[in-house]
């Protein structure tokens, strides 16, 4: 506590003793709209695991139902895309935001009717979506697939939580503005505005070539990095405080962490396009953006990990904060590596290849899925009044996403460089090196023979040896559905009232003093 | 109210600010490309896509090929794109004037297609090579696109644009597999990505 600056200190509008009701009374209020969004997300989650992994399976299976034109690779990939990012991702946000504003304004959920409607709308476009994607309407810009219809529904499902969140805000019991509230307020804003944007100069009157390019990835990034990363340490600036019970360590830190990030992250989106065909100032602005990330990178890494300081021996107990702790460390390697990745000489190399996938799913998953099913933990049992019922599939749920995302990354990763560097420096591919010097000399044979010439593995090759790290890629799929069916079984025992009913929180691993004493929600940490 | 009046600020001008630098400056500066004349051929560089191109194109969409292929020959440091025989030059934001919506592409699991139109002529190379990778790229893992192809009994004679099939992959005896329009658009799309043509810098 008395490591970091104290916060500005404001007069509590409701007084302290009255907190305990008032919280089980926003948590009631939530309950439907909030399990609304999670459910769907749920679902989302389910299907898009399944067009994920079969979208991997055709990767080095290109038989597998090849001739059933719905289910060609080019139509599964953006499917699995949209749906992972605007069936589970954006849902799964959205009833973790809903939540939280309540809980940090101190208010009942105002309007919950229209909230469970814009919840109705959202999967709506996302129904529509997916199905004008495997019939073949997709408008070919990569993250935004969907046809306008389906479009103009998410964004009106968006703008309606934006609206209620704004005015959650204006009827606010509380006056500090709590940094979770700043982030969520950010993405709210920058959103809609990047949506509508993309939607104006790339479907409805496009603008020419290239620069639709620059536009597309000036969107595909910030819808990252302006919507689901601020929604990701919205929660983790929550949750981390309130089961630890500590503050966040430095309020100041958390100031720099959000104004860096609104003021370097905008610029970050063109590093998609190092070396192409765009005017060479827009990509090195874009270099610059991405290095400059490492700020408010820092700035949050050294907060978290200073709150945590002391409290990491709940990590055995909490799954919301093993979750979330994982998040965030994620958070960290993620944006360390994309600053990296945007220089030209790592960039280039490993642009175009599945170093780059890795990259993505360590981002969106490993950080961004990782810290919502942290938060899922947290808030669902406040919702339903109810304990998770079984601490047997929440540990199934953990290690199938952890070590499933942790190899996963790793095996795109790997095989992501060796199929860059064949592509580019190698003078001949690895598996030829390895045939001819066995294993060790292969690989340094292979790894020092840039020098004869750029480009000189024949491109057959260089596919033949990516076909192992594929096909690991889809066993490391099937662990992430392994663990997404665990807690897909847990919501729906949870909400159906299955099980045995249980007093204390259901923890990982039996019972500690110090733990249950700090689990009574009550953790004065958080500023709520 | 301080507060949040100025959050809204730093939020909506950290945003505008990158939206004028991203979005607004490159489309001022690349508006008015516009094709360069050859006067020698009296052809246009790049030339304007005609109806069956179109088509191929939203082929080319539907079937997500972007996925898999980028469009762009690069610069840069290793120059590889160069040395592999992608392209005669790198591509330049000329090329792409008529792309709506623009295919760069950001995956590799294929080859660049830039240029796919010059470094492979042959229409019935593509149409094999569409119907099956293996039979023209045997280890391929390009999914076969047989659906944009038609079995049908031989009427009379073998239709002119029937697939020269073996082996393996010949129909049975009496049948003949033959292009759709949309294998026939698809293929036209593809012989049509061609950067080969020279750019005089300075006129735009």
């Amino acid at each position: 506590m008395s490591a970091g600056v104290a916060q500005p200190s404001h007069k509590p509008l409701i007084a302290p003793e009255q907190m305990p009701v008032l919280r089980a009374e926003i948590d009631r209020s939530c309950a439907v709209p909030c399990l609304s969004w999670f459910a769907s997300s749920m679902f989302w989650l389910i299907v898009g695991t399944l067009l994920g992994l079969l979208a991997s399976l055709k990767l080095h299976s290109p038989e597998l139902l090849g001739d059933i034109r719905w289910l060609t690779f080019g139509r599964v990939r953006p499917a699995h895309l949209n749906v992972v990012a605007f069936g589970w991702g954006c849902p799964a946000a959205f009833g973790v935001l809903l939540w939280l504003q309540c809980r940090l304004c101190r208010v009942r959920m105002i309007w919950p009717g229209v909230m469970v409607a814009a919840c109705v709308i959202w999967n709506l476009g996302i129904l529509i979506g997916t199905i004008a994607l495997f019939a073949g309407k997709s408008l070919g810009i990569e993250w935004l697939e969907f046809p306008t219809y389906a479009a103009f529904l998410l964004f009106l499902g968006f703008a309606l939580v934006a609206v209620w969140a704004m005015m959650t805000f204006a009827q606010r019991n509380q006056e500090h503005v709590y940094v979770s509230q700043w982030y969520m307020f950010a993405g709210l804003f920058w959103f809609p505005w990047l949506y509508v944007t993309v939607q104006l100069l790339l479907i409805l009157m496009p603008v020419k070539g290239v620069t639709q390019a620059a536009i597309t990835w000036w969107f595909g990034h910030n819808a990252l990095g302006l919507w689901f990363s601020p929604i990701g340490l919205a929660a983790g600036y929550y949750l981390i405080p309130k089961v630890t019970g500590r503050p966040i360590y430095s309020y100041y830190l958390s100031l720099l962490g959000f104004w860096t990030l609104a003021l370097f992250y905008n610029w970050a989106g063109i590093h998609h396009l190092i070396a192409g065909p765009l005017p060479a100032w827009l990509v090195t602005v874009s270099i610059v953006g991405s290095m400059m990330m490492l700020i408010p990178v820092a700035a949050v890494a050294i907060n978290h990990h200073m709150t945590m300081r002391g409290n990491f021996k709940l990590l055995r107990y909490s799954p919301t904060l093993r979750f979330i702790v994982f998040g965030a460390m994620a958070y960290t390697l993620t944006s360390v590596q994309g600053s990296f990745m945007a220089l030209r000489a790592y960039n280039e190399p490993t642009h175009f290849t599945h170093h780059t996938v890795g990259h993505a799913h360590l981002g969106l998953y490993a950080f961004f899925t990782m810290t919502m099913f942290g938060a899922m933990y947290y808030i669902v049992p406040r919702l339903t009044g109810r304990e998770w019922a079984s601490s047997k599939l929440m540990r199934i749920h953990w290690w199938g996403t952890s070590i499933g995302i942790s190899l996963m990354f790793l095996v795109l990763t790997i095989g992501g460089f060796i199929q860059g560097f064949e592509m580019n420096q190698a003078s001949e591919s690895l598996g030829s090196a390895v045939d001819k010097h066995g294993l060790f000399g292969g690989i340094s044979e292979w790894f020092g023979g840039f020098k004869a010439r750029n480009g000189a593995v024949p491109f057959m090759d260089i596919v033949r040896g990516q076909i192992p790290w594929l096909v690991l890629r889809s066993i490391t799929g099937v662990l992430l559905f392994v663990g997404h069916v665990a807690f897909f079984i847990l919501m729906v025992m949870n909400v159906h009232a299955w099980g045995k009913t249980r007093l204390g929180p259901t923890l990982f691993t039996g019972r500690d003093r110090t733990y249950s004493r700090l689990m009574t929600d009550d953790g004065e940490g958080a500023e709520a | 109210m301080n507060t949040s009046i100025r959050i809204f600020a730093g939020v909506f001008f950290t945003f505008a600010i990158a939206w004028v630098g991203l979005v607004l400056i490159p489309h001022l500066q690349l508006k008015d490309l516009q094709s360069q004349r050859d006067e020698a051929l009296g052809t246009l560089n790049p030339a304007p896509y005609t109806g069956i191109e179109i088509d191929g194109r939203s082929v080319y969409i539907d079937l997500g090929c972007t996925y898999c292929h980028s469009q762009q020959v690069r610069g840069g440091f290793y120059n590889a794109d160069l040395e592999r025989g992608w392209g005669t030059r790198r591509s330049h934001p000329l090329d792409y004037i008529y792309d709506e919506p623009q295919q760069l592409g950001t995956m590799r699991t294929g080859p660049d297609l830039a240029n796919i139109g010059a470094r492979q002529p042959s229409e019935e190379w593509h149409h094999l090579h569409l119907y099956d990778p293996q039979t023209t790229s045997p280890g391929s893992i390009m999914p076969p696109h047989r659906f944009l192809y038609e079995k049908r009994r031989i009427s009379g004679q073998k239709a002119d644009d029937a697939l020269p099939l073996e082996g393996e992959f010949a129909p049975e005896s009496g049948y003949e597999v033959v292009p759709t329009y949309e294998a026939k658009a698809l293929v036209a799309y593809l012989k049509r990505l061609d950067q080969t043509y020279e750019i005089e810098e300075g006129q735009e």
